[in-house]
């Protein structure tokens, strides 16, 4: 398809208004679409990513770029998320928490999910149980062995243990 | 016990939504719900090396044994697909472009689709996201839909650690998906709201509410043969039940919306609709040569005239048959072979003729 405009090159923008109730799709290449203010930036036909990127570089300019990243995991940086949109692995929520919650309240108009809350498969409260079991059979082990000094390091930490259960 | 893809010995595969079993099938075409999840420890798709590609494909197909919704499944590796068969399954709208990879290039790698043999359900392994968990249902049924989706996500959950924040939800490598992960949308066919021009009226109303639409093949496609996808915005901050119920809320507005432009239609200009529809039928019937875009745009005439009964008993179900096999890929594995531009639109036509004798032919 050509572009409306120039009816020379390739149109690579598609733009769609509706105003007054009346839709409208208008055909662009590039540099058509760049005199009519239209930023399309380098990753053409990714609208979603230009949102992004854009909504990125506004919470940026409320942080300080400095502060965060690169992600310690996958070393995705500020300017990889900017490009892209994407993300490069669950770290990387951390890593940029702040600016992602700036990005997910204007995508999302919140940050709390509220939808079904996950329990992974080896839960926390699973963990706890087996290396509280853990203990006690060391307990268990240093009584036998007359280790008084030992079992009472090992019973404060059972009792640690059980009151973050309880809580 | 997973049973790889074969085209010609299940020449249906994942077309159950066609029957027009739902409700307003007559309206709603199918309804679509999916959801994204990642595995902990791995990085994002776009980031991943061939060997976490591995790692989370073995991993994922380790459970799949054990996942009930899933235990009888198809399941297709995307690289041992021929080109065509790749395109079937996009045509099919069972897999997304994104994890087909670039038409130029070769497929990726260690990506996969598995699709239940007992239910209307399945995921994507290495798409954008690790795992896209998807349901594709005749007519309108957002709940009925999520269901399957929600059973398959429990399932798997239970065995696979998810990528997981307390406050942002379920972490996917686009943060316009994160939380919830779910998009739901329906395919709505809108010739009433079309012909009465009320139809930026009700689209921009919906984008009022939190939904957006699309056109046929999903995110920047064009809308042919008044076909709108709709589906929720956002993920984050509403639960899925409330996702899904805005959505049914919502779309049942435009359905009925639909109905009273159809009313209108057949109130004010009954010749003029007569006239339309069953110019629209004679085109299809007859007609030598079909571009996809004029055939769709005649299957929305018929497909309006079948719902207002202007037309005699052919059924929902042959229409959404020729929209999925008169499209490229289908017509060439008709014939098995390459087809140029100017050769499927003659073979299309061919199907389409045929597909409607042949419901002529029943119906005497």
């Amino acid at each position: 398809m050509l572009c409306d405009n120039c009816g020379k090159n390739e149109a690579e923008v598609h733009l769609t208004q509706i105003v007054d109730n009346e839709m409208t799709t208008v055909h662009l290449c590039p540099s058509c679409a760049a005199d009519k203010g239209l930023d399309t930036g380098s990753t053409k036909n990714l609208p979603l990513t230009d949102f992004l990127a854009q909504m990125g570089q506004a919470a940026l300019a409320e942080e300080e770029r400095e502060v965060a990243g690169p992600c310690s995991y996958c070393h995705t940086t500020v300017d990889d998320f900017r490009r892209t949109g994407r993300l490069g692995c669950p770290h990387c929520y951390s890593v940029y928490e702040s600016q992602l919650r700036a990005i997910l309240r204007r995508i999302h108009g919140s940050t709390y999910h509220l939808g079904k809350v996950y329990v992974p498969p080896a839960s926390e409260a699973a963990d706890r149980a087996a290396r509280l079991a853990g203990l006690r059979r060391k307990l268990q082990r240093a009584i036998e062995a007359e280790d008084f000094e030992r079992a009472a390091v090992i019973r404060d930490q059972i009792r640690e243990l059980e009151a973050t259960i309880d809580a | 016990m997973m049973t790889p893809l074969d085209f010609a010995s299940m020449p249906d595969f994942g077309l159950t939504w066609l029957q027009a079993s739902g409700p307003d099938c007559d309206i709603v075409l199918s309804t679509r719900v999916r959801i994204a999840r990642n595995l902990q420890g791995y990085p994002f798709s776009g980031r991943a090396k061939p060997t976490d590609r591995t790692a989370i494909l073995t991993t994922v197909r380790e459970v799949l044994d054990r996942t009930s919704p899933v235990t009888e499944a198809v399941y297709v590796e995307i690289d041992r697909l021929e080109p065509r068969e790749r395109q079937l399954l996009l045509e099919r709208h069972l897999v997304s472009r994104e994890l087909l990879g670039r038409e130029s290039g070769d497929p990726p790698s260690f990506a996969a689709l598995v699709n239940s043999a007992q239910e209307p359900v399945g995921l994507m392994i290495n798409e954008e996201d690790h795992l896209r968990l998807q349901s594709l249902t005749s007519g309108f049924s957002p709940h009925e839909t999520w269901r399957f989706v929600d059973t398959l996500d429990e399932e798997l959950g239970s065995q696979l650690p998810y990528a997981f924040h307390h406050e942002f939800g379920h972490l996917t490598s686009c943060p316009t998906n994160c939380g919830t992960g779910l998009r739901a949308s329906v395919l709505i066919h809108l010739p009433g709201l079309v012909l009465t021009k009320e139809i930026n009226k009700v689209l921009q109303g919906i984008s009022q509410v939190g939904l957006t639409f699309r056109g046929l093949y999903g995110e920047g496609s064009e809308v042919v043969g008044n076909l709108f996808q709709v589906s929720n915005q956002t993920t984050l901050g509403k639960s899925e039940e409330d996702l899904i119920d805005h959505l049914q809320k919502i779309v049942g507005q435009v359905i009925e919306y639909e109905r009273q432009a159809r009313a209108v239609l057949v109130r004010d200009a009954p010749s003029v609709i007569e006239d339309k529809v069953w110019r629209a039928y004679g085109l299809l019937r007859h007609a030598r040569a079909l571009g996809f875009d004029e055939m769709m745009n005649l299957l929305s005439g018929v497909r309006l005239g079948l719902s207002l009964k202007l037309l005699p008993a052919l059924s929902v179900y042959v229409l959404n048959r020729i929209m999925i096999f008169a499209q490229n890929a289908h017509l060439e594995q008709a014939v098995a072979g390459a087809l140029s531009g100017s050769e499927l639109d003659i073979q299309r036509a061919n199907y389409v003729r045929s597909a409607l004798a042949e419901a002529e032919a029943i119906d005497r």
